[in-house]
């Protein structure tokens, strides 16, 4: 961690125009990784997760702004690079894994021709060589080259089966960061496993460094380095995964594991815990903490001012006023 | 995808035959065969002879047979008011109206998809706005107007164009505009809600994410699954205006099969009404058909249901 990091965000805004107003998607957001480093974010649906992913990429819907100090991905500063620019990098040193694999695969293409076009557009292959580190990269996933895939369309796929496509298809030009944003969260829970062994696995003998995107802490715990909590807009916590499953400072945080069931702690029957309540409107300004409305602890405090995102001894970085001393001990 | 042919090869000659079945039923149930040959001045024993002698006696059924034979060996019987076989009369109108339909055809097309691509790349500004006026402009302007405005500026004014006739390539060119123009804002249309909807699906996040050209990404991802429905519309437009326009083959004294159909029906010709309606069911049949092929080699999902 002594050198620069690989990725770095820093103020972070995505604000998106909506018949209401200006919805505020993502708030403020700053966050560093380092090279080879695997970043989780987690967040329930609207926390801003996913716009942080796609906001990385420029892949925002024409609705949104973005804005940002700093955002940087190796040597190169995105904020600077026209589309053009950034279209070189996409695919090719940064590329992105989708939630739907049954939709984000072209019906009316085949599987050879949607991965050698990235091959033929980034490395300048032919098609012929294209085709075949295609077929290699299939095997790679995990799907034999023997079944003639690459002359299939993805109607003819799984959906297990495309993620595994996606996935070949997304790392082919060895790009040096994945985001990947919930791809698991379609599909049956042992090919979940499966896709997420596989993409680990790569992940790690490729070096790659990776952003991944759930909502699922038991996903975190398997391969995270680090995790960022999203809550409203605004990373509320952060920090290395094993300090803060174990030991949670956020009260959202503590909250959402707490929804968890723990295997061999949580006995059958046993009420799984719940946070009371609905995540506030994202569109205009929050006057105070964004979660003050459902925190179980919040004070006068709380409504008044915006918590910033203070570094504690540990290194976590806890948007809150309060330390988990003040806050459990009194419980 | 041969399997695929077969079996649209087989609907479409289905649907011919039913057409060819109602049309003979409807033109012999409307007019009297004998009656409209005869002419006004016959007697009612000259009718009754013709009759006879033509076999307009015989049962509807045996008469529809027949024809259906005669037909099927390229025999459309004589035109009582041209006194001609009515093959001679149809492959003597046929190229002006074939040329004239795909002149047209390809004048919206070509005119018709890129606006409406434009416009789907670039909605809600002036591109959209202006290429919406043209489609409205399209479809409101009436043919026979639109002719005589093209008449008068193009071929009195500034005389680059023939008035009229079948002269060569440039007397094609304007009753080409004038076709094609009606055929250009359902095409324009549907190209730019095709578009829209297809940008904004989530195999288009995917090619922009690859980091392909917006070319590659317009055209190859989103065009080809945009262009889909629009096919079936544009066989539609074509085969109408295959079918010949009478209003335009008159204005422009184009002598086709828009042309010959007025003429047929004007005069109660029922062996060359037959004709033309048959062939203009069947270029329906056939570009619909064509249509199908179109879409299944453009979407595989097609090809299977």
């Amino acid at each position: 961690m002594a050198d620069a990091p690989f990725v770095s965000v820093s103020g972070l805004d995505i604000d998106l125009e909506v018949p209401g107003g200006r919805l505020h998607a993502v708030r403020d957001s700053s966050f560093d990784i380092a090279l080879g480093e695997t970043l989780c974010i987690v967040g329930e649906s609207g926390s801003g997760k996913s716009m942080t992913a796609l906001g990385l990429m420029g892949l925002l819907p024409s609705n949104a702004h973005r804005s940002a100090r700093r955002l940087r991905v190796g040597n190169h500063d995105l904020l600077s690079l026209n589309r053009r620019e950034m279209a070189d990098l996409m695919g090719r040193e940064m590329a992105m894994i989708f939630q739907e694999p049954m939709t984000s695969l072209n019906p009316c293409y085949t599987v050879g021709n949607q991965m050698s076009e990235m091959l033929i557009r980034h490395l300048r292959m032919g098609r012929r060589p294209a085709l075949t580190l295609a077929r290699d990269w299939l095997d790679r996933v995990g799907i034999p080259p023997t079944a003639g895939r690459l002359d299939q369309y993805p109607h003819q796929l799984s959906g297990g089966l495309r993620q595994r496509v996606m996935i070949a298809m997304m790392l082919m030009c060895s790009p040096k960061l994945i985001i990947a944003d919930e791809p698991t969260t379609a599909l049956d829970v042992t090919i979940q496993a499966q896709i997420l062994h596989l993409l680990a696995g790569l992940q790690r003998e490729l070096g790659i460094t990776m952003i991944f995107i759930t909502h699922d802490l038991g996903v975190v715990s398997r391969i995270a380095d680090r995790v960022a909590v999203m809550y409203a807009g605004q990373i509320v916590e952060m920090g290395r995964t094993r300090e803060i499953l174990r030991d949670p400072q956020h009260p959202y945080t503590r909250g959402l594991l707490e929804c968890v069931p723990a295997p061999g702690k949580t006995r059958p029957g046993a009420h799984l815990g719940t946070i009371p309540g609905t995540v506030p409107s994202l569109v205009g300004q929050l006057s105070g903490c964004g979660f003050a409305g459902r925190c179980p602890h919040a004070a006068v405090g709380c409504r008044g001012e915006i918590p910033a995102l203070t570094v504690r001894a540990d290194g976590r970085q806890v948007r809150c006023l309060f330390t988990p001393d003040a806050l459990w001990s009194a419980a | 995808m041969l399997r695929f042919l077969l079996r649209r090869a087989g609907l479409a000659l289905l649907v011919a035959l039913c057409v060819s079945m109602l049309t003979f039923a409807l033109l012999n149930i409307t007019i009297d065969p004998a009656l409209a040959m005869a002419g006004e001045d016959a007697t009612d024993q000259d009718i009754q002879a013709l009759r006879v002698a033509m076999g307009f006696d015989r049962p509807a059924h045996v008469r529809y047979l027949d024809w259906l034979q005669s037909v099927l060996q390229g025999d459309f019987g004589v035109s009582p008011y041209f006194g001609l076989p009515v093959s001679d009369l149809i492959m003597d109108r046929m190229p002006v109206t074939v040329t004239l339909g795909a002149l047209a055809t390809a004048f919206a097309v070509i005119i018709g998809v890129p606006l409406g691509v434009v416009a789907a790349i670039y909605p809600n500004t002036l591109i959209d706005r202006v290429s919406l006026s043209v489609a409205v402009f399209g479809q409101a302007i009436p043919n026979f107007w639109f002719s005589l405005m093209l008449i008068i500026l193009l071929a009195v004014q500034f005389p680059i164009f023939p008035v009229s006739g079948t002269e060569g390539f440039s007397s094609f060119i304007l009753p080409t505009i004038v076709l094609g123009t009606n055929a250009i804002p359902p095409i324009m249309r549907l190209t730019r809600t095709g578009m829209l909807d297809v940008l904004s699906s989530d195999y288009i996040r995917t090619a922009w994410a690859k980091g392909l050209q917006p070319r590659q990404v317009f055209f190859k991802h989103a065009l080809r699954n945009a262009i889909v429905p629009v096919v079936a519309v544009a066989a539609i437009q074509a085969a109408n205006m295959f079918g010949g326009s009478i209003v335009v083959e008159a204005v422009f004294a184009l002598h086709g099969i828009g042309m010959l159909a007025y003429e047929s029906i004007q005069r109660s010709d029922i062996p060359t009404m037959q004709a033309v309606i048959l062939i203009f069911s069947l270029f329906f049949i056939g570009f619909s058909a064509l249509s199908d092929v179109i879409n299944a080699y453009l979407d595989p999902r097609i090809r299977v249901s």
